[in-house]
């Protein structure tokens, strides 16, 4: 018995060991909802200080997963390791290091920025200075009016300076600039890039690519349950080697040719243009294009196995 | 960026405040809420005062043995405050926090789970306090009604009170989990209280009901808070009146403390933070 459980600890040792560079370790991860399965063996490695996007359809089992993640719901199968835990026997000091941004609530309603957020500073032991918090999530003007009178995305900025007022080792980030407008979105992007240069892992889910592509380290996609992409957001789905599309204004409108070799193309137009090609441009396709094409393809598979 | 793995960051020594400390501040947090929450307050508090200035309007005379109707009502809605800012209140409210998704938030945090539980408590208790205050001034200036004056029915009162709005708190945040959405909540609630106030003795004298009807409010605790505080408010003759011919005080105090423990029993079974698994 005594050898059992010593041979027990040199694995579970050597597992840590392992795991131990890694914020987030998933691996055969399922979950069924009755007879839906949403989450069928994904696998997921986020190492520390990484900055992931999950994207993925609705439905695609996206939530599912990172709300196992989160400790809100328990997987069916498969192992979690969330900073060296199981998030299921989650106890007050993984959640201290842990920041949770969920879709936005608004239940603050009567209260101010300042009472809320000092609020929640009082549930953490290392709580960071909420007034700094604010002044990070640039609520300063706000502080003294009530959260219903924000606007969506200043409503948005007060669940960010909630989830950040723990200083989480790992952040999580639902859908966090839905409703803002472009600038928003950009000041927003600065305060992320900040967390991440500080050392903090983020796991985001968004449905703005550019999003993805603007922040994430790397960008995985879950289709049907499954990982079916993961690369760095310029190498998804081989785009850096992906048909180049090379278009300009011919005499009878607009034409355009995919090639593999651009360089050619464009050397021979300018020939019979004999100089500048008009309207001349030469793109790859964007991360959103890649995206849609392997949801798109995803789904089509689905239906054959149907 | 991604080779950047930093410590994670050092934590200060200050230790987090304990549950009941978190939880005081979840009551000083919800009371705030509540008292800028303008209607809210409004039905809460004087709502059951309105229900006093109807009846004392439209009933004259005696519930006999001296006293009016109105002061045998006056016991019967101070009753009915407890059960509406415990169970009524709690009842509505924490399935729309849970269907807004406010519970899911605190369950992400450290927060102790019980500070949550301490919260809601603070802000009946006091809530309930201010809205038996009011009654009480009313019925005092306005309908003749007599403060107890002695100790023993003081700490009746306080006994009486205290266990009632506690039963009803507990029951208010097990019968929560009933309700799947916050929408359904409050049309789940609102009949089951009235219902409780027309069998209870509130509305009509108790003894006056039918007796299957009174069987029926016996199991409940609002017949007993309010037949504890009838011991307090109404002269001691009254008794007589009583179902039991007696104020039957040592039963009501043991009704009221096995909805407590039932009451609790079942919120630690039952309670969800989330709509769904």
């Amino acid at each position: 018995m005594k050898t059992l459980i010593r041979i027990f600890r040199r694995e579970r040792a050597i597992v840590d060991a392992v795991t131990e560079n890694l914020a987030i370790s998933v691996r055969g991860l399922r979950k069924a909802y009755g007879r839906t399965v949403a989450v069928d063996g994904l696998d997921l490695a986020i190492p520390r200080g990484e900055v992931f996007a999950l994207l993925g359809p609705n439905g695609a089992g996206k939530t599912t997963t990172v709300e196992i993640l989160e400790g809100f719901r328990r997987a069916d199968g498969g192992e979690v390791r969330v900073l060296g835990t199981d998030p299921r026997n989650a106890t007050p000091a993984w959640r201290s290091r842990v920041g949770i941004v969920l879709q936005s609530t608004g239940e603050f309603e009567e209260l101010t920025v300042a009472e809320v957020v000092h609020h929640f500073a009082r549930y953490y032991a290392g709580a960071d200075d909420p007034d700094k918090v604010i002044d990070r999530v640039g609520l300063t003007e706000k502080r003294d009016a009530r959260a219903e009178k924000l606007s969506g995305g200043q409503k948005r900025r007060l669940d960010v300076a909630l989830g950040i007022i723990g200083r989480p080792e790992l952040l999580f980030l639902d859908e966090p600039t839905t409703g803002f407008d472009p600038e928003a979105r950009r000041e927003f992007w600065g305060l992320i890039r900040d967390l991440a240069a500080a050392g903090t892992t983020i796991l985001l889910t968004t449905h703005y690519l550019d999003e993805a592509e603007a922040l994430a380290d790397r960008v995985g996609v879950i289709a049907r349950g499954r990982m079916v992409a993961l690369a760095t957001p310029a190498e998804l789905g081989d785009r850096r080697n992906a048909m180049a599309t090379v278009s300009w204004q011919g005499p009878n409108g607009p034409e355009s040719e995919r090639t593999n070799a651009p360089t050619a193309v464009v050397a021979a137009l300018a020939e019979r243009f004999g100089g500048e090609v008009p309207g001349l441009t030469v793109t790859r396709p964007t991360l959103e294009d890649v995206y849609l094409a392997m949801i798109d393809k995803n789904a089509i598979s689905k239906e054959e196995a149907a | 960026m991604s080779t950047v793995v930093d410590q994670p960051v050092a934590r200060a020594a200050r230790r987090r405040p304990g549950a009941l400390s978190l939880g005081l501040s979840r009551g000083a947090l919800e009371l705030k809420q509540f008292a800028r929450t303008r209607p809210y307050l409004i039905f809460t508090l004087l709502f059951p005062v309105l229900i006093v200035l109807i009846f004392g309007a439209a009933f004259h005379g005696d519930a006999g043995g001296g006293v009016s109707w109105t002061q045998y009502f006056v016991t019967g809605m101070i009753a009915s405050g407890l059960l509406a800012t415990g169970f009524q209140n709690l009842a509505i409210q924490i399935p729309i926090e849970r269907s807004r998704g406010v519970l899911k938030r605190l369950v992400g945090t450290p927060m102790p789970r019980s500070a949550y539980f301490i919260g809601k408590i603070v802000m009946v208790l006091v809530v309930s306090a201010i809205s038996t205050a009011i009654l009480l001034a009313m019925a005092v200036a306005f309908y003749g009604l007599a403060l107890p004056d002695t100790a023993t029915k003081w700490f009746t009162f306080a006994w009486v009170s205290l266990l009632g709005v506690t039963a009803c708190t507990l029951l208010g945040i097990a019968y929560s989990s009933l309700a799947r959405t916050g929408r359904a909540a409050p049309s789940m609630t609102t009949p089951v209280a009235l219902v409780l106030q027309f069998i209870s003795g509130v509305f009509f004298v108790y003894t006056g009901l039918p007796g299957w009807m009174q069987q029926i409010a016996a199991f409940f605790p609002l017949k007993w808070i309010a037949q504890g505080l009838r011991s307090v408010f109404l002269p001691e003759e009254f008794a007589a009146r009583e179902v039991a011919h007696s104020w039957e005080l040592g039963r009501v105090a043991l009704v009221l403390a096995a909805w407590c423990v039932a009451g609790l029993i079942l919120c630690l079974l039952t309670f969800r933070w989330t709509d769904k698994d």
